[in-house]
C-alpha cells in the first residue's frame, strides 16, 4: 500500500507535470533544431516567436469568447490556434523577407545570423508587450481536470491522489500528433525530403534543382506552427507571461543541444531529459521517501535538492556537461 | 568540322581572386567520352565548375548543342540536360540510396520509377542497399550513388569530377566499365581523372591541363602514345 501511495505521489508531482512540460520543451526545441538544420543558425528569437504566436491565439480566443463561441469541454484556445499559427507564419515570413534574407544573400556567417536573431528577439519582445502587456494572462477555459485527486482517491481507496489536468492531457496528445505529422512530412513527402536534402548538402541540393528560397519559406512556416503550438500549450498549462517565454529560451536551447542540434529525434529526447531533470531536482521528495523508507529512516527535511527559483540552473548544468563531454549531443545532430 | 556537343571555349576566370583558368578549352562530342587529366591544382575541377556555371568566367563561352549557355545558372543547366557529379560532397549522406536518386530527379514531374530501375540495372548493388543511408556505404558504392543521382534527370551530358577517387583498382575498372556503358546509351561524358593512363584508354578525346591552360589535346590513344606526354604526365 505504502509503495503504491509512493508511486501515485511520484506520478502526481513528478511524472505527469514533467511529461507535459517535456512535451512543451520538445515542441519548442524542434523549432530551434529545424531552423538550425536548414538555415544554419541558432535562433534566439524562438522564445519570443512562441510568445507572439500565443499572444495572437489569446487575442483570437478572447474574440471568440466575446462572440459566445466555446469548444465544449476543450479550451477555446484550440479553435483560435490555427489563427495564431497563420499570424505567426506571416510574421516570421515577413521577418525573413525583411531581415534574414539579406544576410543569407551575403552568405553571412552563422554567428552574425545569431546576433541578428537577437535583434529580432528584442523587437518581438517589445511588440508583444506593447500589444498584450507585460502582465500574466490566463486564457484556459473548458473542463479543468480529466481526473481530480479526490476522484482518484475514491476510485482507488489510496490515501494519495493523482490529478491529471485537461491541459496536461491535451499537451501530451497534441505533441504526439504534431510530432507524428512532422516525421511523416520529413520522411515521406517530396517537400520534406527536399528539406532534408538541403539540410544535408546545400550545394548538391542546388545542383539537383531544389529551390532554396522555397525550402527556407516552408521551414519558417513549420517553425511558426511548432512555436505557436508549444507556446499555447505551455500557456494553457501554466499561464502566459512574455517574460516567462523569453526565459524558456534556456531550457529549449538546452533540450535542442543536449539531443544534438539539428536532429529532430534529439530535440524530443532532450526536451524530456531537461524536463524530468528540472522537475526531479526541484521536487521535495519527503512524501515519496516517507512512504518507501522504513520509519526510522524517514527524512526530517523536505529533501529538495534545489529550490524552484533555481530551476534554470538545471538546464544550464546539463548543457555544460553535455558540451564538455559530448558536444554533438546524444543524437549527433547537424542535419535533419 | 562541326562544333562539339558541349564546349567550354577558351574560358578565363577563377574564384574572384587571381584567374585560375587561362583560355582553357574542353569539349565533348555526342555519345563520346572526353577525359581531362593534369597535375594536382592544374584547374581541372575549376574547369568543370566553369562549364557548369558554378563560377564566373570573364572571357570565353560555354555552348551546349550550339546554344550559348554562358550566363545560365547551374540549375538552369540541369534543366537543359546537363548533370554534374562534384569531386567531393557528391551525395546526401544522411538520406537513403533511393532518396538520393529521388532528389536527383527533383526537377522531374513525371514518373521516375523507370529511371530508378535503369540506375539499379546499371549498379545492381544499389538496389540491394536502397534503404540504407548513403553515408554508410563504401567509397565505390558512394560513387555509384553519386553517378546514379546525376543520371536521374536523364541528362544528355554527364560531367564527372574524379569518379574513381579513393577506390580500389578493381572497383575503378568496374566504374569505368559502367561509364562506358552509359556513354553507349548516347550520353556524352566529360570526366576528370587522376588515373590518367586508364582513363585515357577509354577516352575518345583527352585534354592535358597545366596551370589552367591546355598543354596537350588529342585523342586518348594519341596522348597515350605521345612520348612527351608519357614522360611528363604518365610516369614513363
Ligand atoms: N573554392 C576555391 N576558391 C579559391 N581558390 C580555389 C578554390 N578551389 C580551388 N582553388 C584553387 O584553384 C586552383 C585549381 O584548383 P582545382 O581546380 O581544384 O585543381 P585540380 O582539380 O586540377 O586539382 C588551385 O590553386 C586551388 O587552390
Ligand atoms: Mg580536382
Amino acid at each position: 500500500m505504502d509503495f503504491l501511495n509512493a508511486l501515485v505521489a511520484f506520478a502526481n508531482f513528478v511524472l505527469v507535470p514533467a511529461t507535459a512540460y517535456g512535451a512543451q520543451l520538445a515542441l519548442g526545441a524542434l523549432g530551434v533544431t529545424l531552423i538550425y538544420a536548414v538555415l544554419r543558425f541558432s535562433n534566439f528569437a524562438h522564445g519570443d516567436t512562441m510568445a507572439f504566436g500565443t499572444m495572437v491565439t489569446i487575442l483570437v480566443t478572447w474574440a471568440l469568447q466575446a462572440a459566445g463561441v466555446s469548444f465544449g469541454p476543450l479550451p477555446t484556445a484550440l479553435l483560435a490556434l490555427p489563427f495564431g499559427i497563420a499570424g505567426t507564419a506571416l510574421m516570421v515570413l515577413g521577418t525573413d523577407r525583411l531581415v534574414y534574407r539579406f544576410y543569407r544573400q551575403q552568405r553571412a556567417k552563422p554567428v552574425i545570423l545569431v546576433i541578428v536573431s537577437m535583434g529580432v528577439m528584442f523587437i518581438l519582445n517589445g511588440i508583444v508587450r506593447i500589444i498584450i502587456g507585460p502582465g500574466e494572462q490566463n486564457f484556459a477555459d473548458g473542463e479543468r481536470f480529466i481526473v481530480t485527486a479526490g476522484e482518484f482517491r475514491k476510485m482507488t481507496g489510496l490515501s494519495e491522489g493523482l490529478a491529471i489536468r485537461s491541459t496536461q492531457g491535451l499537451t501530451i496528445v497534441t505533441a504526439v500528433i504534431v510530432v507524428a505529422l512532422l516525421f511523416w512530412f520529413l520522411t515521406y513527402t517530396r517537400t520534406g525530403k527536399s528539406m532534408r536534402a538541403f539540410s544535408d548538402n546545400e550545394d548538391l541540393a542546388l545542383l539537383s534543382g531544389i529551390n532554396p528560397e522555397r525550402v527556407v519559406a516552408i521551414t519558417w512556416i513549420i517553425v511558426a506552427a511548432l512555436a505557436t503550438i508549444a507556446g499555447v500549450l505551455y500557456g494553457l498549462d501554466k499561464s502566459f507571461k512574455p517574460f516567462t517565454y523569453f526565459q524558456l529560451l534556456l531550457p529549449i536551447f538546452a533540450s535542442a543541444i543536449v539531443g544534438g542540434i539539428g536532429s529532430p529525434l534529439g530535440a524530443i529526447a532532450g526536451g524530456f531529459l531537461i524536463a524530468y531533470s528540472e522537475v526531479m531536482v526541484t521536487y521535495a521528495w519527503k512524501k515519496v521517501l516517507t512512504y518507501t523508507l522504513p520509519d526510522n529512516l524517514a527524512p526530517d527535511g523536505l529533501v529538495q535538492l534545489l529550490s524552484t527559483d533555481y530551476k534554470f540552473a538545471v538546464s544550464f548544468v546539463i548543457l555544460v556537461i553535455v558540451l564538455l563531454f559530448r558536444p554533438t549531443g546524444l543524437f549527433r545532430g547537424k542535419s535533419i | 568540322m562541326a562544333e562539339p556537343f558541349l564546349i567550354g571555349d577558351r574560358m578565363t576566370g577563377g574564384y574572384g581572386g587571381a584567374d585560375i583558368l587561362h583560355g582553357c578549352t574542353v569539349a565533348v562530342e555526342k555519345g563520346e567520352i572526353a577525359v581531362i587529366v593534369g597535375p594536382n591544382g592544374a584547374g581541372k575541377s575549376t574547369a568543370m565548375k566553369a562549364v557548369f556555371g558554378m563560377l564566373n568566367i570573364h572571357a570565353g563561352a560555354v555552348r551546349l548543342n550550339g546554344e550559348d549557355i554562358t550566363r545560365l545558372s547551374p540549375q538552369a543547366r540541369v534543366a537543359k540536360g546537363m548533370a554534374f557529379v562534384p569531386q567531393t560532397h557528391n551525395i546526401f549522406t544522411s538520406m537513403t540510396v533511393e532518396e538520393n536518386l529521388e532528389m536527383g530527379a527533383f526537377l522531374r514531374r513525371d514518373d521516375i520509377s523507370g529511371t530508378i530501375d535503369e540506375v539499379y540495372r546499371l549498379f545492381p548493388i544499389l538496389k540491394e542497399k536502397r534503404r540504407q543511408a548513403a553515408g554508410e556505404l563504401s567509397g565505390g558504392q558512394r560513387q555509384q550513388v553519386a553517378v546514379g543521382r546525376a543520371l536521374m534527370t536523364r541528362p544528355s551530358v554527364l560531367m564527372l569530377d574524379e569518379p574513381t577517387a579513393g577506390v580500389s583498382p578493381i572497383v575503378m575498372d568496374e566504374l569505368f566499365d559502367r561509364i562506358i556503358e552509359v556513354a553507349r546509351t548516347g550520353i556524352s561524358i566529360l570526366m576528370v581523372e587522376q588515373n590518367a593512363r586508364q582513363a585515357l584508354e577509354i577516352a575518345d578525346k583527352g585534354y592535358v591541363l597545366v596551370q589552367g591552360s591546355n598543354a596537350y589535346t588529342d585523342t586518348g590513344r594519341a596522348l597515350l602514345d605521345d612520348p612527351e606526354v608519357r614522360r611528363t604526365f604518365l610516369g614513363g
